[in-house]
């Protein structure tokens, strides 16, 4: 995965709270192998139910404004990876889904935390329309229909957003403390072990 | 003097192989458990040309898509059980196959089958994976990629969570569940109350639940948002581990309870974040919205957007169209289409019984399925006599898997149909495109089976405990 600094792009708003991750992909898509592409999935079902869905108003959707707890609910990767094969680089909330926001990090989908004020300001400040957007990861900052918003990010998201970093690669490198954490567990705890 | 510790911190630092300079820590993974959701993780290994690291502490099972009614599988829902099939055969990974006696949910069968234990980090790529605390074990979801890196190395890098102490003094009412806790508190904190935390279940209340409760109340943690839930072992802990199938046994036996003993927090121990809950406020809660969330006791009503301010108008306004009910209407006038008692949250033993003596000698007056958590309590269900009951009351008594909790395996609740569940979401289109979904106990689903309304079970239950 290559990473990514800075993007420029259409920002919208889902002025909703709660948006779950069975809502983002619902559950019958997931078989699908994924050079299919999983962007046809993303919010399926609101989206065919209201054809003045956000998503359906604007094709080309960069960066999303949403309200708390995006991403809440089931591990399913899949939720981003609709995301992503969309064309979203970046989620702006006032708080997400905990494994969602690892699940994000670990495929270049930024997961940015603002409050909940400034999050209204700019659902109001978008409304129906789309925005000019960028953001800038080097930075920690995004400006939003002209509004400018500072975020808090991880360094080591950061790090992994910028880098396209692969956690399987960089752990190579622990492979002998891992080793010797192993051999001196099972020497201390060897009930840890399944028996059967 | 030592510096008092809470769980947490004993559990992560007995993990901890590691700590990078930005504060993220790398840990060992006890038991990696898999499912047919796996597959874009085997995928991403096998791209590498790499096979799983430790195939001894990884553990597979069909349940996502097992199918719990006989007939014909739809092609899609057989390729992805062949799929799991082949990538465990591919890395010599144990796997409870469908015809396997031990085969179940996931969450249900690691404690039943002894691989989940006291003092064990534990993961899966499921959110409820943080169903195993409940034995005093590290254990949370993660997703795809999560799940490659941990077959590719046994590990997982983990930013520490902040710690968080429920205390829930008091006993809980007759008929009034583990269920029905953790419905309370998420109601009161918020689906992402929890957010970022690692919650320890503590008080009297919780030392008075079973196992099985434990697991119930752990599963839900992740409906508050939390990273993980956990409960310190005790004598019911180890009386439940000890002649489980994988269970350490002789001296390793002894050796673990001297281990485990030691997993508590030490008195004064600090938390980040502490909330106290009086048991005794805790009336059988349902939801009436589409987030764990929208719960409140089945004497309550539902509420008007119009009294609710910012968002949370939205939210409420959103929910009840799509759940298709009417603002400050008592919720035990809700008129259900069907029931559903199963699932990784209320699918056990102890719940199909609770269910069972709601029904015996009474007739559901709409259909409904039971899907048991496993084989094993499908067998012992029907050993008790509780099946008998099910079938009785005229309800349908299905194979062990997710089931109808997600419908991946095409058990599904009709668009527009109102299902009282067992299950652990309500989330839009949960239980299939459309399907209203109300969360509660197995004790009111049962109550609900038989009056064909959200009703209170506690009059069904008297003199019946």
């Amino acid at each position: 995965m290559s990473g990514w600094t800075k993007i420029a792009g259409r920002a919208v708003a889902l002025a909703q709270a709660n948006v779950d991750t069975d809502q983002l992909i619902p559950a019958r898509f997931m078989s699908t192998t994924r050079n299919k592409g999983y962007g046809g999935f993303l919010l399926h079902d609101a989206r065919q139910d209201d054809a003045d869905h956000v998503l359906n108003r604007h094709k080309c959707v960069d960066i999303l404004v949403t309200r708390r707890n995006f991403g809440g609910g089931s591990s399913r990767e899949a939720a981003v990876y609709a995301l992503v094969d969309f064309g979203v680089k970046a989620v702006f909330a006032p708080s997400f889904g905990d494994i969602f926001q690892s699940n994000a990090v670990n495929n270049g989908l930024l997961p940015a935390v603002l409050d909940t004020a400034e999050i209204e300001l700019l659902i109001d400040l978008i409304g129906d329309k789309d925005v000019v957007a960028e953001v800038d990861l080097s930075v920690s900052r995004a400006v939003i229909g002209g509004h400018v918003v500072p975020f808090n990010l991880e360094p080591v998201w950061q790090q992994k957003l910028v880098n396209g970093w692969d956690d399987i690669d960089l752990t190579a490198q622990y492979n002998e403390q891992i080793a010797e954490f192993r051999a001196a567990r099972l020497v201390a705890h060897p009930w840890a072990m399944p028996t059967s | 003097m030592t510096t008092p510790q809470t769980l947490f911190a004993k559990l992560w630092s007995a993990h901890e192989i590691m700590q990078r300079g930005d504060g993220t820590s790398l840990l060992w993974v006890d038991r990696h458990l898999v499912h047919e959701g796996s597959h874009h993780a085997f995928a991403n290994l096998q791209s590498r040309g790499m096979k799983v690291n430790a195939p001894n502490l990884t553990f597979g099972v069909v349940d996502h898509y097992a199918p719990t009614r006989t007939g014909d599988v739809a092609p899609d829902i057989r390729r992805m059980i062949d799929t799991l099939g082949y990538n465990a055969k591919k890395n010599d990974i144990r796997l409870f196959d469908l015809c396997d006696p031990g085969q179940g949910i996931v969450h249900v069968i690691g404690p039943e089958q002894g691989l989940t234990l006291p003092g064990l980090l534990i993961n899966c790529g499921d959110s409820h994976t943080s169903t195993h605390g409940a034995f005093g074990a590290l254990a949370f979801g993660v997703g795809a990629t999560e799940v490659a890196h941990i077959l590719a190395t046994q590990t997982i890098w983990q930013r520490r969570p902040r710690t968080m102490c429920i205390k829930v003094n008091g006993t809980l009412g007759p008929a009034v569940t583990a269920k029905d806790l953790a419905l309370y508190w998420i109601a009161k904190l918020g689906a992402d109350g929890a957010r970022g935390h690692a919650i320890e279940y503590a008080g009297t209340a919780i030392e008075g639940l079973s196992m099985e409760g434990r697991l119930t109340l752990c599963n839900l943690s992740i409906e508050g948002g939390a990273r993980l839930g956990l409960i310190a072992p005790d004598q019911v802990t180890f009386e439940y581990v000890k002649g489980r199938n994988f269970a350490p046994t002789g001296t390793d036996w002894d050796a673990a309870l001297t281990d485990w003993q030691a997993l508590h927090s030490d008195e004064s121990a600090a938390f980040d974040r502490e909330v106290t809950i009086d048991a005794c406020e805790i009336a059988p809660t349902v939801t009436w919205g589409t987030s764990p969330e929208d719960a409140l006791p089945i004497t309550g009503h539902v509420p008007d957007p119009a009294t609710l301010f910012g968002a949370k108008r939205e939210h409420a306004r959103l929910a009840l169209e799509y759940m298709g009910l009417d603002a400050g209407m008592p919720i035990d006038t809700v008129k259900v289409d069907q029931i559903f008692i199963g699932s990784c949250t209320n699918g056990r033993i102890e719940d199909l019984r609770l269910a069972a003596k709601v029904l015996s000698g009474r007739k559901a007056c709409i259909p409904g399925l039971v899907s048991p958590g496993s084989a094993a309590v499908k067998k012992q269900a029907e050993a008790e006599g509780l099946a008998q009951i099910f079938v009785g009351a005229g309800l349908e008594w299905a194979d062990a898997g997710c089931s109808m909790c997600v419908g991946m395996n095409g058990d599904l609740v009709a668009a527009g149909k109102r299902c009282a569940s067992s299950t652990n979401r309500n989330f839009k289109g949960r239980q299939g495109r459309g399907a209203r979904t109300h969360l509660m106990s197995p004790a009111m689903v049962a109550a609900a089976a038989v009056t064909g309304h959200l009703t209170d079970v506690r009059p069904l239950l008297e003199g019946r405990l």
